[in-house]
């Protein structure tokens, strides 16, 4: 197939001297950047949410109802909560959010999720904005280099991720309690154990949904027939892998709303709806 | 049978130069754009340089990008256009243009040439293979690929960036150090060489940085993003970065 015409290694990209002469970076005439914008939007959304209430250090607790954001809560600055996930691992030390300190491994499983970094990469990187759209960037080592080589940490943030989820399966489990101060006993429900559940539920398929998952579970294996209950979980995860994305946003959604309902409980916005 | 005058813009030149070229052409219903290219060449640019086989997607000759998409000119039909738009027909944009639509993609040959190949089993003879089928599955994926090359032309890794290609293999051919580390027979570790490994050392698998547009584009739907390239990530975490698993392969000196 050689012609003779040997690249030119220069960082031109699809104006480089061999190339087609065509000026504009792409000829894509869809609307093209409307999902990396759509991505953006909702990652920013989520990202000032987000800060604001896990600075907020207020309003997270609303008896049964632990804030996501806020469990396990890990300082002595924590509002006592009744037979809530508090945990004073940090000490009177510890001044500013607890929210801080257990937000960093959801934070990091995300930060690191194969479908979140496709989703920042092309959504606020523009590397590249959408296929075939010429990125901005005149250099280019993807994740082979300090910072970004860093992103093969994810496994160890899946790991941490699942205690963060068996927490939030007991937080939802808290959620059945209810009553009066002093009958405060299992058998109840309201809106907000629904919310809950929904949520517990999502995060959950998220995380085991997750690719390296995918790898220790089964993925890893040569030999699948060697190993058919791993084969068989292994085609189990990949269903849900096949829906990362989906559960990635759904989670992160229910995550926000689960926080926001236990926050307007909390702040006296409205009584928690109780079905019995 | 409808038919009707379509406006195309196809690229027309050589290394030297060139630019998109109007054209007016007659479409008929079930036609795909491979069609019109070639109504171009009967009526009006006799020498239009395209390359072309089937006509059936299945080898990969005829890569393109139809309005700035990589695409197969065989399996686009036209009727995904409306009759008032214009079709914009160019060379792929990441490799060098030979003339009209043809490219130069001895890059992909190049890098296919890098990939050590299968290495057969010290203790089977030809005839004496037996594998399960579901430890062939995976690999049966990859093999439906008809290097048609657009995931290699999509790539921002080197259609971006020039000066990535020497290190960086591309997503086809990643997705065959995929296929043979996944293959249940191959005996490259019996020989000292570690696929998991050199995918990030030699084959540049951290230029990767899993924006499944190779997956987006693949005619065969092959799931290279998702089932190739991040189990490959993840294999060569394995070795490189997570010493944990790195120690458990040593003491269980046993390849899974």
């Amino acid at each position: 197939m050689a012609t003779g015409t040997e690249p030119h290694l220069n960082s031109g990209g699809v104006r480089t001297g061999t190339r087609a002469a065509i000026s504009a970076p792409h000829l894509r005439t869809d609307r093209w950047w409307l999902a990396p914008a759509a991505t953006a939007a909702g990652l920013l959304a989520f990202i000032v949410y987000s800060t604001w209430r896990a600075f907020a250090n207020a309003d997270y607790y609303a008896a049964p109802y632990v804030s996501p954001f806020y469990s396990p809560c890990l300082a002595e600055n924590c509002e006592p909560m009744r037979a809530g996930p508090n945990w004073d691992l940090f000490g009177s030390w510890w001044g500013v959010s607890p929210a801080i300190i257990i937000l960093i491994f959801p934070l990091g499983f995300r930060l690191t999720c194969y479908y979140y970094r496709k989703a920042y990469y092309r959504g606020f990187w523009m590397s590249p904005p959408a296929c075939a759209v010429a990125e901005p960037h005149k250099k280019y080592s993807g994740e082979t280099r300090f910072p970004l080589i860093l992103q093969n940490i994810h496994r160890y943030f899946f790991y941490a991720a699942i205690p963060v989820a068996g927490i939030l399966t007991y937080d939802t489990v808290l959620a059945f309690r209810g009553g009066t101060d002093e009958n405060y006993e299992w058998g109840h429900m309201g809106l907000g154990t629904l919310v809950f559940l929904v949520n517990i539920v999502l995060i959950w398929a998220y995380t085991l949904s997750c690719h390296s998952c995918r790898h220790i579970v089964g993925g890893k294996l040569k030999h699948f027939s060697k190993h058919p209950v791993r084969y068989k979980a292994w085609q189990w995860i990949g269903k849900l892998n096949a829906r990362h994305m989906l559960l990635a946003w759904a989670s992160l959604v229910s995550v926000a709303l689960a926080d926001f309902y236990v926050y307007l409980v909390a702040s006296g916005v409205f009584d928690d709806p109780r079905f019995f | 049978m409808s038919s009707y005058e379509a406006r195309f813009k196809v690229w027309r030149g050589d290394v030297q130069g060139g630019g998109l070229e109007d054209f007016e052409v007659e479409v008929n219903d079930g036609e795909v754009v491979l069609d019109i290219i070639h109504r171009l060449q009967a009526t009006q640019a006799p020498d239009l340089a395209v390359r072309w086989n089937c006509k059936a997607g299945k080898c990969g000759s005829c890569s393109a990008e139809i309005n700035g998409r990589p695409r197969l000119l065989c399996m686009t039909r036209m009727s995904v256009f409306t009759r008032e738009e214009t079709i914009t027909v160019t060379p792929l944009r990441a490799f060098p243009v030979v003339r009209d639509l043809v490219t130069n993609v001895g890059f992909n040959y190049d890098k296919a040439r890098q990939v050590p190949a299968f290495v057969p089993p010290a203790d089977l003879g030809p005839g004496e293979y037996r594998m399960m089928q579901e430890d062939v599955d995976r690999s049966q994926e990859f093999r439906k690929c008809i290097e048609c090359f657009l995931c290699q032309d999509t790539c921002h890794v080197v259609r971006d960036h020039e000066e990535n290609k020497p290190a960086f293999a591309g997503p086809r051919f990643l997705m065959r150090v995929a296929e043979l580390d996944m293959h249940p027979l191959d005996a490259a570790s019996e020989t000292g060489l570690d696929r998991k490994q050199t995918a990030q050392d030699e084959h540049g698998l951290g230029y990767c940085n899993i924006t499944k547009c190779c997956t987006e584009v693949c005619p065969e739907g092959i799931k290279i993003t998702d089932n190739a390239l991040i189990p490959l990530k993840e294999r060569a975490v394995d070795r490189k970065y997570d010493p944990l698993v790195w120690l458990g392969s040593k003491i269980m000196r046993r390849s899974t």
